[in-house]
């Protein structure tokens, strides 16, 4: 990255670190669905799953990593409607027009997404334990756990933007991410993929919140890891470079009327 | 030259906005695009502004082509577009400081940039507050600030004062008229003739995605026979004496009115009176109609053929 670039950068990230400073509650606001999730399965489904859960780790411990997945997932919606509503202002067509680093607008954003992403996390951790999750990990372990959920965090904010700008309205942008708030149901998130019918077990395998969720999992509570911290990684730069470049090409679209 | 295009053609799907457009711009003069909604001008300032790419024809901005070298264009352009673009979260002067950053100028040089665009645009009051609680004139106010904080060369204006109240439309051209004069080039759009009248020093007349016409406002206004005087009567009977003493006129026999060609010159209405008082006819009332640009643009986008 040129000076410039990191300039430019740092200017947009201020820009949208001031929005939501001026409206802290629709960033705040993200981290609701997965805290009720967490709570719902928790207290209400959390007594009869608990059997099910092998290697006797209790419900909760067995849940929260999945739930830390699924806010991220949150935070990449948030960032989706957020750039879907930025990119409908005048203001960016100003940018467009300006001897700046062309795609700062879009770094920038990611920025600050990924910032809210983190904090909304360490709140559902903060929730998380509060509630009986009772983590094994060490302070290595804690290391690694926060550099992954960093990295799917930045995954996942380059799928959001690429969503929001793909979508035409903010409705769209909002439902268009929504498969990221939905797929971890059916991943290795709430029950052990082994449990499902088979088709649907077949998927959960192969979709990239299972081995995520697993990694994430083995970290924070010691169940084993074995490959799917490599295949966790790799989904996360595969993952990183679809949004990434997606959202380029988008940017360079036409700004048409 | 400032600005050069020539041929340029853009359409989305079967609609053909601009249909082989050609523009000279002299650096430090003001060129007016004119025409009426949906001509295209609005097309043609996002052309040559870089922020959309032309289906055909080239365009040079400041020196460089807009297709291959924008960067080079955006260095030397400031863009006030029709629809706003300020940031409405954000205060004035946050807008402003924002410019600067972005222009990669030193703290203390954009601040004091800031300052200074915030006197002298009238918005050192409101420069705390939200762009989201400005008025319309604020609004178009801080937009333009916004766009001087780079110092740009060459200027595109999209309807700078459309929508806007007559105090600030007159406000909006002192700015304008002083920018002229510290050796900046405008381009404006505009759908007001009164305003490309005002300002510009060449007009070009834009409808359906052509140039109808191009030149000076007098060189426009010749260009429409349209110049008369009328003279109106009291009754038929004088009306018919007068077109007999006058000869090449037009006659209104509902209206009793005669309509004689020329500039309405003291020399023209002169010779007309005396001819009048010889045949002893009596005139009830007399007008001069010169042409304006109304006429011109009325002639020029309804009938298309009408051409240089």
């Amino acid at each position: 990255m040129s000076t410039m670039a990191i300039r430019d950068t740092t200017t947009m990230l201020r820009r949208n670190l001031r929005h939501m400073q001026r409206f802290p509650m629709m960033s705040i606001g993200t981290i609701g669905m997965p805290v009720l999730m967490m709570l719902l399965f928790v207290h209400v489904f959390g007594g009869s799953l608990d059997t099910t859960i092998p290697g006797g780790a209790s419900y909760v411990d067995y849940l929260v990593p999945g739930i830390l997945v699924m806010a991220v997932g949150a935070g990449a919606a948030w960032t989706s409607v957020n750039i879907n509503t930025d990119m409908g202002e005048g203001i960016i067509a100003r940018f467009r027009t300006m001897a700046i680093s062309r795609y700062s607008v879009l770094t920038g954003q990611a920025l600050s997404s990924l910032l809210n992403t983190v904090l909304s996390l360490a709140l559902v951790i903060g929730v998380a334990l509060l509630n009986g999750f009772r983590p094994s990990a060490g302070l290595t372990d804690w290391l690694a756990a926060t550099g992954l959920l960093v990295l799917i965090a930045f995954a996942f904010t380059w799928l959001g933007i690429a969503f929001g700008m793909g979508a035409k309205t903010v409705a769209g942008a909002n439902s268009s991410a929504l498969p990221l708030q939905f797929l971890p149901f059916i991943s290795s998130a709430f029950v052990p993929t082994d449990s499902m019918s088979s088709g649907l077990a077949w998927f959960a395998e192969h979709q990239p919140f299972t081995p995520i969720t697993d990694t994430l999992r083995g970290l924070l509570i010691g169940t084993p890891i074995g490959d799917s911290g490599y295949w966790a990684v790799g989904w996360c730069l595969v993952l990183s470079a679809v949004g990434y470049a997606r959202a380029r090409v988008l940017f360079n679209r036409d700004p048409s009327r | 030259m400032a600005i050069t295009a020539t041929g340029l053609r853009k359409s989305y799907g079967d609609h053909v906005v601009l249909d082989g457009l050609d523009l000279r711009v002299e650096p430090g003069t003001v060129f007016a695009l004119l025409g009426p909604n949906g001509a295209g001008k609005t097309t043609t300032v996002q052309i040559l502004s870089t922020l959309i790419t032309a289906d055909g024809g080239r365009a040079e901005v400041a020196g460089h082509d807009v297709a291959r070298e924008p960067a080079g264009v955006r260095a030397a352009i400031g863009v006030t577009g029709q629809f706003s673009a300020v940031d409405n979260l954000l205060t004035g002067e946050e807008n402003l400081r924002l410019m600067a950053d972005l222009a990669h100028l030193d703290r203390r040089e954009g601040r004091r940039r800031t300052a200074r665009l915030l006197e002298q645009f009238d918005l050192v009051e409101a420069a705390k507050k939200p762009a989201a609680t400005y008025s319309g004139g604020m609004r178009r106010r801080l937009d333009l600030a916004m766009t001087l904080v780079g110092d740009p060369k060459l200027i595109f204006l999209d309807e700078p004062t459309t929508g806007l109240d007559p105090r600030s439309r007159h406000a909006m051209w002192q700015v304008i008229r002083g920018l002229v004069a510290n050796g900046v080039t405008i381009f404006l759009t505009t759908q007001y003739l009164e305003e490309a009248d005002e300002l510009a020093d060449r007009i070009a007349v834009l409808n359906g995605g052509r140039l109808v016409a191009e030149g000076t406002a007098t060189e426009l206004k010749r260009l429409i026979p349209g110049g008369h005087v009328r003279l109106r009567f009291a009754d038929a009977h004088t009306l018919d004496l007068a077109a007999k003493a006058l000869g090449d006129s037009s006659r209104d026999d509902e209206g009793l009115t005669l309509d004689v060609p020329g500039d309405g010159g003291v020399h023209q209405l002169r010779a007309l009176l005396d001819r009048l008082d010889d045949a002893a006819v009596d005139v009830q009332d007399l007008s001069v109609h010169t042409p304006d640009l109304d006429d011109v643009f009325f002639a020029l986008t309804t009938e298309r053929t009408v051409r240089r």
